[in-house]
């Protein structure tokens, strides 16, 4: 489903390298764990995947279904099925989320030939989906994650997944700054859209995530490229000896 | 009110100095009214004031208003349904009030030629200063309006609607209100029509002690109109005044704004917001007089620019001398959305006390680059994100009016200006 070829990738304004030759496959129904030390590139992979102006890519490809994507700009991918949950959603004042997520769902529909959403079908899936989250239907009355706390944002996220019904979810270390109940509601509402059509990358900087979304494979992230691939066990080799064991293996 | 010499006048100039002659057996008013319009019509006749003059520096009058329709009482003007619903409606017409004073309790309403006729109003039509070119032509051609008195402790149920609406030719109009000791009222005042008419409406308010009135002013004149507006107001002990301003049309719009508090514990409140496109030119000006201690206010004023149009903000807060702990805060905030499109935005403080907060700032912006890849990685195409930040931009202003029936009326309105200016 997702194939990335020996991937480039800089930073646009300043040039710098970050992505260095990586190759990822993931297949379709998998749950692939990007797990790497800070500074490995995860985050920028996940901006890269979602079509960020700010990085620029200079050499190989991604391919999603056998297209590359690399021309597309960020609503033609959200509208081909690739979703990013943010590490750091963005606050949106004046933006209301209810509006937003009903323009959100109708633009993907439109550009996928489906006709709109009645708002007696949209509001039931919104009330639905933040219920499953233990979502407060007033925090959605709210301005696009203005004052939400860094639970409530994450949980936003997931509940946007959710009623976009992504085929590829790329999770940017869902897990940070969650306390252990949030970090359940978060997992469970990922491991509720696992489905044999759906692709999941999850990066993560810690193995505890992986406990609650267990992946079928785990690819080590070091300087841009991926050094080490495996099962899940892989991310107990990692909790154990620490990233500095695999790389020197690697290295 | 232009202090240099104008040996001849504009064809604008000379269209207005011959309307009066011709208006003037019609202009209601006692000798004391007609002595007021006289000196007024001096004044114009003394020319519009140019960019040499301070206060205009951003709005040459007399070169943009290049001609003035004549007057035509007779044009069509369509019925306009309340902004918010179950207001109680005081509408004119071409410069002429249409409907009966209502009968709502707490509201006494007359019409203003009456108050003309019999000279009652006189004083009110002396001028703000020798630039005042609004004032004057106003106090020139005031031919009616509407008189309001909101009595002490009342707190309306529904909103009071003013309505000017004009569909062409001149209307020179007046909404005085004064609103009593400890009522509550929401006064809303529009400012809308069709065709090319010369529209001034000087309104004002009163804010009697330990009040609250929230004021809001719509104006949405088609592209071809020119609309010159006025609003006083003083606010008195206790009293809080929100004044909400929005210009959403207009081809040449200059809407002033002078607030006084009057007594202790007074606060005012100023958003205001600007719709600006196509080949136009609005300036808002507010003069705002901390006149004495333990006053309060905030202005925030967002400006969302595309197409050829210019807009101008002038704020000038003064901090009289006995204005201790004056606390004041102002803001303009600017979106341009075209290559042409014009922003000219002039904060001014002069602070006459030593013991005072006060700050003044002003942003250009364009539209932030994370916000619109958040939105878009969600699937929303490039044009819609935009409109739906540009339009937030805008509804945060609104929303800290925290009124639902008044927020969700004028985010109504501005997704009519969103639409037609895609």
């Amino acid at each position: 489903m997702l194939e990335i070829r020996n991937l480039h990738a800089r930073i646009a304004e300043d040039g710098t390298e970050i992505i260095r030759g990586l190759n990822l496959t993931v297949k379709k129904g998998e749950v692939a764990a990007i797990m790497g030390p800070n500074g490995s590139g995860k985050s920028t992979l996940s901006y890269i995947l979602a079509g960020r102006e700010d990085y620029e890519v200079t050499e190989g490809d991604i391919l999603f279904d056998g297209t590359s994507i690399l021309e597309m700009d960020p609503a033609e991918r959200a509208a081909a099925g690739v979703f990013l949950a943010f590490q750091y959603p963005v606050e949106i004042p004046g933006v209301a989320t209810m509006e937003f997520l009903k323009v959100a769902m109708n633009s993907q529909r439109k550009a996928r030939g489906e006709p709109e959403l009645k708002i007696p079908d949209f509001l039931k899936r919104v009330k639905d989906a933040a219920g499953s989250l233990g979502m407060d239907m007033a925090m959605l009355k709210r301005p696009l994650n203005v004052g939400f706390s860094g639970g409530e944002k994450k949980r936003a996220e997931i509940l946007q997944m959710k009623l976009l019904e992504p085929r590829l979810c790329v999770l940017d270390e869902t897990d940070s700054g969650l306390d252990i109940d949030a970090l359940k509601v978060v997992a469970d509402g990922v491991n509720s859209l696992r489905s044999p059509d759906r692709a999941m990358v999850v990066i993560t900087h810690y193995q505890r995530l992986l406990d609650l979304i267990v992946p079928d494979t785990v690819h080590v992230l070091y300087r841009g490229q991926v050094i080490k691939s495996g099962d899940k066990s892989l991310a107990l080799q990692l909790e154990e000896q620490g990233y500095a064991g695999v790389v020197g293996e690697a290295a | 009110m232009n202090v240099h010499a104008t040996p001849q006048l504009t064809g604008a100039e000379a269209s207005l100095v011959d309307a009066f002659g011709h208006r003037l057996a019609d202009l209601p008013g006692d000798a004391a009214v007609a002595m007021k319009r006289d000196a007024a019509i001096e004044r114009i006749k003394a020319g519009l004031p140019t960019r040499r003059v301070e206060a205009w520096h951003y709005t040459d009058l007399r070169r943009l208003l290049a001609k003035v329709p004549a007057f035509d009482p007779a044009a069509a003007v369509g019925r306009l349904e309340p902004l918010i619903a179950g207001s109680t409606v005081l509408s004119l017409a071409n410069g002429v009030a249409v409907d009966k004073a209502p009968r709502t309790e707490g509201i006494a309403a007359r019409r203003l030629n009456e108050s003309l006729i019999d000279g009652s109003f006189a004083s009110a039509l002396d001028l703000q200063g020798p630039d005042d070119a609004v004032g004057a032509l106003n106090a020139a051609f005031v031919a009616d309006g509407w008189l309001v008195e909101i009595a002490d402790g009342v707190a309306l149920p529904a909103p009071l609607e003013l309505q000017n609406i004009q569909a062409g030719g001149q209307s020179h109009v007046r909404l005085p209100v004064s609103v009593g000791a400890g009522a509550k009222a929401t006064i809303v005042e529009r400012q809308t029509g069709s065709g090319d008419g010369l529209v001034s409406s000087v309104s004002s308010v009163v804010v009697g002690d330990g009040a609250e009135v929230t004021w809001l002013i719509v104006q949405e004149q088609p592209e071809t109109a020119t609309h010159l507006g006025q609003f006083h107001a003083t606010i008195g002990k206790d009293a809080r005044l929100t004044l909400f301003v929005m210009n959403a049309g207009g081809r040449l719009v200059r809407q002033e704004l002078y607030i006084r508090t009057t007594g202790e514990g007074a606060e005012f409140t100023l958003r205001g917001v600007n719709l600006l496109g196509g080949d136009t030119h609005t300036d808002l000006t507010m003069v705002l007089d901390h006149a004495v201690p333990h006053t309060a206010s905030t202005e925030v004023v967002r400006n969302v620019v595309t197409g050829k149009a210019h807009g101008v903000f002038q704020g000038r807060i003064n901090v009289h001398q006995v204005a201790q702990k004056t606390d004041a805060k102002m803001a303009c905030n600017t979106l341009l959305l075209s290559d042409d499109a014009e922003f000219s935005a002039k904060p001014e403080l002069e602070i006459f006390a030593d013991d005072v907060a006060c700050g003044h700032g002003a942003t250009v912006t364009e539209i932030e680059k994370s916000y619109l890849f958040y939105l878009m990685s969600r699937g929303i195409d490039e044009k819609t994100a935009r409109g739906l930040l540009v339009k937030a931009f805008v509804a945060e202003v609104i929303e800290d009016l925290r009124d639902e029936a008044i927020v969700e009326a004028l985010e109504a309105r501005l997704d009519g200006w969103f639409a037609a200016h895609g």
